[in-house]
């Protein structure tokens, strides 16, 4: 509670900041995301169109995400300022050896889903034992794959692409899916829930916190006021989004346009209302954009379990919040 | 007027109602029936259609998967080097017009142990066959990757890809036919790679939106996930599917309808296109890909014949009805307006004015009947009235004749009373009151000499004017011959013989006939079947007892006896006719000579003239109204004795 009270007054600090601001000109800040634009980004696209990182004094520009962009690299490399990271990657890419902080934790809880078909036998974790199953490249097979060492089975794991059709046309018989995009897509393929077998890695104890706003530590040392102002102007795009939804979908669609995207509206919204389940989850002790400790360690603790990082940060020095406690 | 109403208000509602009714029903039926026959046609049309456009993507395709098939089986069957395999590709694209590229994608170290991937592709360019190689043209995500290699990878059989934008490759929105092709090492079958051929989308779309159907119709393509591919809604293309659209617009029935065409199903259904057009829609799957074609018939194109036909029926039928109705209210005015008249005439008529000129009538029909019967009518009831009129007056001359002649009648009989004031020895009174008519009663009384006072009263059978001349005869007669004779039944005896000598008409008259000697009160009586009449002496009230005698008239010879009474001053003689004791009331009971009897007993006895106004009141009060047959005629005499 403690930390809720310090970040709200961060905010409230923050939002004083615009009357100064105004007076010098604005800081240049850029961002890289996880993807191409969708509504998974809202709250920063919403936060860019509206002025409101322009009212907390950054002039923002978002970088191409989307295929053969990694935001790691974009961020290592200093292109970025800020980046769009899931936890796990964080931790996996601190662990080897880039200074990651975590700015802001958005998505409280994990959205990945393990779908099959009822047609295909498959209603647990333990039925998808020598079934194919497809896999994300990178950091995103992490959960899955510690579920299945969780549960001591083996799957013939395929690649998985951006695309739900290999599940579709029956190539395999487990995709990996986001609940606020790659499920949606599937029950728009003319797929019925009712046909389908859902495990929610949420519910199956690996419940990873996903998308959060990252900064190298030296960036944050340099100047973290900007970090703290960042992630305020981030949370209240987030909050604009959630309370002016079709608004929110206008300046989507417009940039998926721009990025020559399929846009397809209703998708959209489906995600964006489902972004506001995993970023303001109802019925919620949690404070939105606040990474608990106590998620922290267990999705640390389960990597290390997991063999895939040997080790990582106390929570003070991952959110950089010892600052706070030094001011 | 409320006859004016009825009839042609009734006629017009009835008619009119009818006639639209009727021709609402025919029209509806109409309408209803090309509809169905319409929609059958409809349906077969759409079907032809829709297979006809379907074997056209499908033969476009076949060529496609064809030719995919037949390099894959040439690359299992043969050894190719690079350069062979090269030309193969490039052969491959050139002769196929259909073909927008095509390629052949290895496994990992399949084509070369030391490179790991190697995919040739050769594509159309600006009209020319480009080359280009997938292992490095696709800068993000490796050719393994993709759909179009994954599916078949996974499936072990040709698989056409979802419509995809080809970044890297073509750079179009295209669909890939691969094929994986196989080799063996020691015995074991494994795969080698894919052969992936790809048709623009465009090459598609273009053949199904071509289609023209009527003015806004189209026809569709669906992509196997529902991804529409080809349709009017620009906007939606690569961009929505079926389900997303159902999904946006909050309607299951859309989804449960997509659910159908992703299954391959054939439907002819009528819904509102997603462009919101009521239409009657054909779709059948394209076997090959799994792909949905649909065929859209905008209903009201399609029903535009059938709604104008309708509707120029429809003003054709307004019209005529219209029409209709005008002749129906002239008709009925043709027919209410004669009787109309005729009803004024009739209440005219009904006063009794049947003078009036009849409208004239001339139409031959029941109305005119009606007219010319009326007329008729009203000539008869004319006539008739002029004849009843004329019959009427004559009765009344008659009546008045007659009434002339009663009066005459009594003004022969004696009616001055007191009679004789100047004799103190008798008191004489009488009254006649005539029936309904003329009568034949009358009474008499006079002098013969100075001693002897005749009276008498008479009856003569039958009424009218004979029993009156008979009963002025025989009162002429009666008189005349008691003078001159002096004796009651010489008296009787010589009038009875005067009277029978042609007596043709066989009249009679019943008489009593009495001479008083004043001087001695000796009564001398003939009777001629006369009622007796009453004695009121010292003793009390009787009949007196006499001989009756036989009626005058009949016969000549008959013969009369006098008797006589002595009356003492003091009594009375009651002479009456039948009239009084045959005195009927309503209930026909007769008055009677006992309740008479009575009546004398009762009444004054003094003065004469009482004493019959006594009897009469009590005649009146029996008959208490009712109208009498006879003549009442009552005379009483009282002697006083002589003057000493």
């Amino acid at each position: 509670m403690r930390i809720g009270y310090l970040l709200l007054l961060f905010v409230i600090a923050t939002a004083a900041l615009p009357a100064a601001a105004s007076e010098t000109p604005l800081k240049k800040v850029s961002l890289a995301l996880l993807w191409s634009p969708q509504a998974q980004f809202a709250g920063y696209y919403v936060a860019l169109d509206k002025g409101i990182y322009a009212k907390h004094g950054m002039e923002l520009k978002i970088l191409a995400g989307g295929p053969g962009h990694s935001p790691v690299q974009t961020l290592n490399n200093g292109t970025a300022d800020f980046a769009i990271l899931w936890l796990t990657t964080a931790l996996q890419q601190r662990a080897a050896g880039i200074k990651l902080v975590n700015v802001a934790q958005l998505v409280q809880k994990s959205s990945m889903m393990l779908i099959s078909r009822k047609s295909s036998g498959i209603k647990t974790v333990a039925d998808m034992n020598g079934r194919k199953v497809g896999l994300w490249g990178g950091d995103l097979s992490i959960p899955p794959r510690a579920l299945f060492a969780r549960h001591g089975i083996k799957v013939l794991e395929v690649p998985q692409s951006h695309t739900v059709n290999l599940f579709l046309r029956g190539g395999i018989d487990v995709t990996s899916a986001m609940w606020y995009n790659e499920y949606h897509t599937i029950l728009n393929s003319g797929v019925d829930q009712e046909e389908l077998n859902v495990v929610s890695l949420s519910e199956q104890g690996m419940n990873f916190p996903e998308d959060g706003i990252y900064t190298l530590e030296k960036t944050l040392r340099n100047n973290p006021s900007l970090a703290e102002a960042f992630a305020a102007a981030s949370l209240e795009g987030w909050r604009y989004a959630f309370a002016h939804p079709d608004e929110a979908l206008d300046i989507i669609t417009k940039r998926m346009r721009e990025a020559q995207l399929p846009s397809n509206r209703i998708h959209q919204k489906w995600m964006l209302n489902r972004m506001r389940d995993l970023i303001m989850p109802a019925n919620s002790p949690a404070t939105p954009g606040l990474l608990t400790e106590q998620d922290y360690r267990a999705v640390g603790s389960a990597l290390q379990r997991g063999g895939l990082i040997r080790n990582y940060p106390d929570y003070a020095t991952f959110t950089g919040r010892h600052r706070a406690g030094e001011k | 007027m409320p006859g004016k109403s009825s009839i042609v208000i009734k006629l017009v509602l009835v008619i009119t109602l009818c006639s639209t009714l009727i021709f609402a029903v025919a029209l509806g039926y109409n309408y209803y029936s090309s509809r169905s026959i319409l929609e059958k046609e409809l349906e077969s049309n759409a079907r032809n259609l829709s297979l006809s456009l379907v074997n056209r993507v499908e033969t476009e395709l076949s060529v496609v998967s064809r030719v995919t098939e037949g390099v894959a089986r040439a690359l299992e069957t043969g050894r190719y080097s690079e350069k062979e395999l090269h030309t193969l590709i490039r052969t491959t694209v050139e002769k196929n017009p259909e073909i927008f590229g095509s390629g052949v994608a290895f496994e990992p170290y399949a084509f070369s142990k030391t490179s790991r991937l190697y995919a040739p592709y050769y594509y159309r360019e600006n009209g020319k066959i480009a080359f280009t190689r997938l292992d490095t043209s696709y800068l993000y995500v490796p050719y393994l990757l993709w759909d179009w290699y994954q599916s078949p990878r996974e499936l072990g059989r040709l698989e056409w890809s979802e419509p995809y934008f080809d970044d890297g490759g073509g750079n179009l929105a295209m669909s890939t036919c691969s094929v994986p092709f196989y080799g063996e090492t020691d015995g074991v079958r494994h795969l080698k790679g894919i052969v992936a051929t790809d048709i623009t989308l465009d090459s598609l779309t273009k053949l199904v939106s071509s289609v023209k159907i009527l003015k806004t119709g189209y026809a569709a393509l669906l992509s196997r996930n529902g991804m529409v591919l080809a349709h009017p809604l620009k906007d939606a293309v690569m961009n929505e599917s079926f389900f997303s659209i159902a999904e946006a617009r909050n309607d299951p029935s859309l989804r449960e309808l997509g659910k159908k065409m992703v299954a391959g199903e054939t439907g002819f259904i009528r819904y509102n296109s997603l462009v919101g057009v009521r239409s009657w829609m054909y779709y059948a799957p394209i076997r090959s890909t799994g792909w949905t074609l649909a065929v859209l018939f905008p209903e009201a194109e399609l029903l535009e014949n059938i709604n104008r036909l309708s509707l120029i029926m429809g003003v054709i039928g307004f019209a005529g009805v219209l029409l209709l109705t005008a002749a129906v209210v002239y008709i009925a005015r043709s027919i209410t307006k004669p009787l109309r008249s005729l009803a004024e005439a009739t209440h005219v008529m009904a006063s009794g004015n049947f003078d009036l000129e009849l409208p004239v009538v001339r139409s031959n029909d029941e109305v005119g009947v009606l007219a010319q019967d009326f007329q008729v009518m009203k000539e008869s009831l004319k006539e008739y009235i002029k004849n009843l009129t004329e019959t009427t007056a004559a009765k009344e001359r008659i009546q008045s004749e007659l009434q002339v002649a009663a009066d005459i009648q009594a003004s022969l009989l004696p009616r001055q009373f007191p009679a004789f004031p100047e004799r103190s020895e008798f008191d004489i009174f009488a009254s006649m009151d005539p029936a309904k008519e003329i009568g034949g009663d009358f009474y008499d009384f006079f002098f013969i000499d100075d001693d002897n006072f005749c009276f008498l009263i008479a009856d003569v059978a039958g009424k009218g004017v004979p029993a009156a001349l008979y009963m002025m005869v025989a009162k002429t007669l009666l008189k005349s011959e008691a003078q001159r004779l002096g004796e009651p039944d010489q008296i009787l005896a010589y009038v009875n013989k005067t009277l029978a000598i042609d007596n043709d008409s066989c009249m009679f008259a019943t008489v009593f006939c009495a001479i008083l000697e004043i001087s001695t009160g000796t009564v001398r009586f003939a009777n001629a079947g006369h009622n007796p009449p009453l004695v009121m002496d010292s003793q009390g009230v009787r009949y007196l007892a006499l001989k009756s005698g036989f009626v005058l008239g009949p016969m000549a010879d008959t013969v009369y006896e006098t008797e006589r009474l002595i009356m003492q001053p003091g009594d009375t003689l009651f002479l009456y006719t039948d009239g009084v004791t045959e005195a009927t009331n309503l209930t026909d009971d007769l008055f009677g000579e006992p309740k008479l009897l009575n009546a004398l007993q009762d009444g004054p006895r003094q003065e004469s003239d009482q004493m019959i106004h006594a009897i009469r009141d009590e005649v009146t009060r029996h008959a208490n109204g009712a109208p009498q047959s006879d003549d009442v005629t009552m005379v009483a005499i009282t002697y006083r004795g002589t003057v000493v």
